[in-house]
């Protein structure tokens, strides 16, 4: 029941915001400041969730496969590799320390 | 993939044909449209159920967002937290609707049937066309391929994960990171979104142990005004001294650019 909340909530907002920019008159939200703010918050919550979701078990940090798997991504990141690939990267290295023990 | 094509588009210059916008916006719709696959797998991994997982990729079809929401109920976050990580990523599409408002000239009645399909990737394939005619023809494109595939993918990602059990043995908890870092790294132009992104890193692990689930996240995302009020404070410290601009330009740079450009990259 709480995740079709979350669901419900999430899809409104979401629809919400995307009708509104194309609603509000012209030149409304051009502000430089605002739009600055606007390129940068998903730069925080993406560093933040890449984060989390590497390290994070529950309410503690710890050092898994997850890592290898997404230094993996990483490095595949760097030679520019497509997106598909990039998450494969991650998943196969993942599975692979952790079929070894890791 | 979404900024290639637009950067090639850009140079098309103005005698673009109809099909050379559908071949370009195919493009997009249909490779960023088969990660769908990997939403999927995530949500079913995070405990989401089938009807949750598709009527999260038709009605909220916004990658990250999507993403991050599982990502956080797998956690065991609040719905509204987790809601709210969500719509915070879904915000940057308001500013993608103000630039495709003024090229599309939507009649207005058309604008709520539009809006779903306002993302990153239609908004890159849009803005650089150079006709109105080529931008809707490729917002339209890129929007219906993308929303069919997307649905249709998620849809088989989530039935597989069911036919494989156990998604963590598979490796697949790691998509969901590797998703988010694929997103970011065209973000990470200048010292102003590399120190954003830090900061968002060292207060997203530094606060898990202490708070609850999805809430250190709401609060990482406070290094973006953080930064920007120090960079602010950092140029007025400059322009009353001296003339050294230096530690401005980036900033100033990157204000200039279109919200395309900023954010547009592969939204899945």
């Amino acid at each position: 029941m709480n995740t079709w909340l979350a669901i419900g909530v999430t899809a409104l907002g979401c629809y919400a915001v995307k009708l509104a920019g194309l609603l509000v008159p012209a030149g409304t939200l051009e502000r430089p400041l605002v739009r600055r703010l606007a390129a940068l918050l998903p730069v925080a919550l993406l560093a933040a969730l890449t984060a989390q979701q590497t390290f994070a078990d529950g309410h503690t940090l710890v050092l898994d496969a997850r890592v290898a798997g997404v230094a993996a991504a990483a490095v595949v990141l760097v030679l520019r590799a497509p997106f598909l690939l990039v998450v494969a990267a991650a998943v196969v290295v993942t599975a692979g320390v952790r079929a070894m023990g890791g | 993939m979404a900024e290639q094509t637009a950067l090639a588009d850009t140079g098309a210059g103005g005698g673009k044909t109809d099909a050379a916008v559908v071949r370009d916006a195919l493009g997009v719709g249909v490779a960023v449209g088969l990660s769908g696959f990997a939403f999927g797998v995530t949500s079913a991994g995070n405990g989401l159920t089938l009807p949750q997982t598709c009527a999260l990729s038709l009605l909220v079809f916004t990658g990250a967002s999507q993403f991050a929401l599982v990502g956080a109920l797998g956690a065991g976050g609040n719905p509204f937290t987790a809601a709210a990580g969500a719509f915070f990523l879904g915000v940057r599409n308001a500013f993608y609707g103000l630039r495709l408002s003024q090229l599309l000239a939507l009649p207005r009645v058309v604008r709520p049937f539009a809006a779903q399909w306002v993302i990153d990737e239609t908004t890159a394939v849009a803005l650089p066309q150079p006709t109105r005619r080529a931008a809707r023809i490729g917002f339209a494109v890129t929007g219906l391929s993308l929303y069919v595939l997307w649905n249709l993918t998620t849809l088989l990602g989530a039935l597989g994960a069911r036919a494989i059990g156990d998604t963590d043995a598979w490796g697949l908890d790691a998509a969901g990171p590797a998703v988010f870092l694929a997103l970011l790294a065209p973000m990470l132009k200048t010292t102003t979104e590399r120190a954003v992104a830090g900061l968002a890193v060292l207060l997203g692990l530094g606060l898990l142990p202490a708070l609850p689930a999805g809430v250190p996240v709401l609060v990482a995302a406070l290094a973006a005004p953080a930064v920007l009020f120090l960079e602010g404070r950092r140029g007025r410290r400059g322009r009353a001294s001296s003339h050294d601009t230096a530690g401005r330009a980036p900033s100033q740079d990157t204000a200039g650019r279109a919200p395309s450009q900023d954010t547009a990259g592969e939204d899945r």
